[in-house]
């Protein structure tokens, strides 16, 4: 899926738009985000997942190809966490069973409708 | 940032009402979470992809007790930070930009307060 199938989606789901306006929606959602992790900020999409910064330490490693020991220099990653909604959206079964068998786990239940 | 100041960001941007806008977040995000269900890729140029890893059963063990559980097989997202943004993150940290969470005070304005110059 690309962004050009992703703005078709909004265009067929929500009204009122033209396929331009979904187009250039689509493309300012990206971007905003983009902008809000490029100044350092974390960003946290409820039912989603959160884009979370991390600062890493410089540490050593070593090429995997040649074994030679390298310093893995120091920098800034960007990693997802998806939310607990989409587990379960990947996971049907799992969710479900887990359900069954009432709140023992840390799996809480969310409609899924 | 959260959801709901991206979707004030996107009604101030695009001179809409903020439930618009709210339809239109949500409805991006849905979108996403349904190509996923279906094991579908999505290729966000220039920000990232997101993929559906499938990770295989394996024994685990309750912490609380060192019972051993079998954890069942499960599906997971994963995201692959695209070059660009990869670079523009660099960036913020060599341009001595602290890591926040959230709460947008500087409201877009594209003018930071000053970076900490230890």
């Amino acid at each position: 899926m690309t962004k050009a199938e992703i703005a078709l989606a909004l265009y067929e789901k929500v009204g009122g738009f033209s396929k331009k306006e979904t187009a250039d929606l689509v493309e300012l959602v990206f971007d905003l985000m983009k902008n809000t992790l490029g100044s350092g900020e974390n960003i946290k999409v409820s039912r989603f997942g959160n884009f979370d910064l991390r600062d890493k330490r410089q540490r050593p490693g070593r090429n995997p190809q040649t074994g030679q020991p390298i310093n893995i220099t120091a920098r800034r990653v960007l990693t997802f966490k998806p939310s607990q909604i989409l587990r379960e959206a990947l996971n049907p079964d799992r969710a479900a069973k887990a359900e069954a068998m009432g709140s023992s786990s840390n799996v809480d239940e969310k409609s899924t409708p | 940032m959260t959801k709901s100041e991206l979707i004030n960001k996107l009604a101030t941007e695009k001179n809409l009402t903020k439930s618009r806008a709210e339809l239109v977040v949500n409805c991006i995000f849905d979108t996403m979470t349904e190509a996923l269900m279906r094991e579908e890729g999505i290729e966000i140029r220039g920000f990232g992809s997101f993929t559906v890893r499938h990770y295989p059963s394996y024994p685990g063990r309750n912490p609380r007790t060192g019972e051993v559980v079998p954890v069942p097989p499960k599906r997971l997202p994963f995201f692959k930070v695209g070059k660009e943004l990869k670079v523009t993150v660099e960036d913020s940290r060599k341009n001595g930009k602290p890591i926040v969470e959230g709460r947008s005070e500087g409201d877009g304005d594209g003018v930071d307060s000053p970076a900490p110059t230890t």
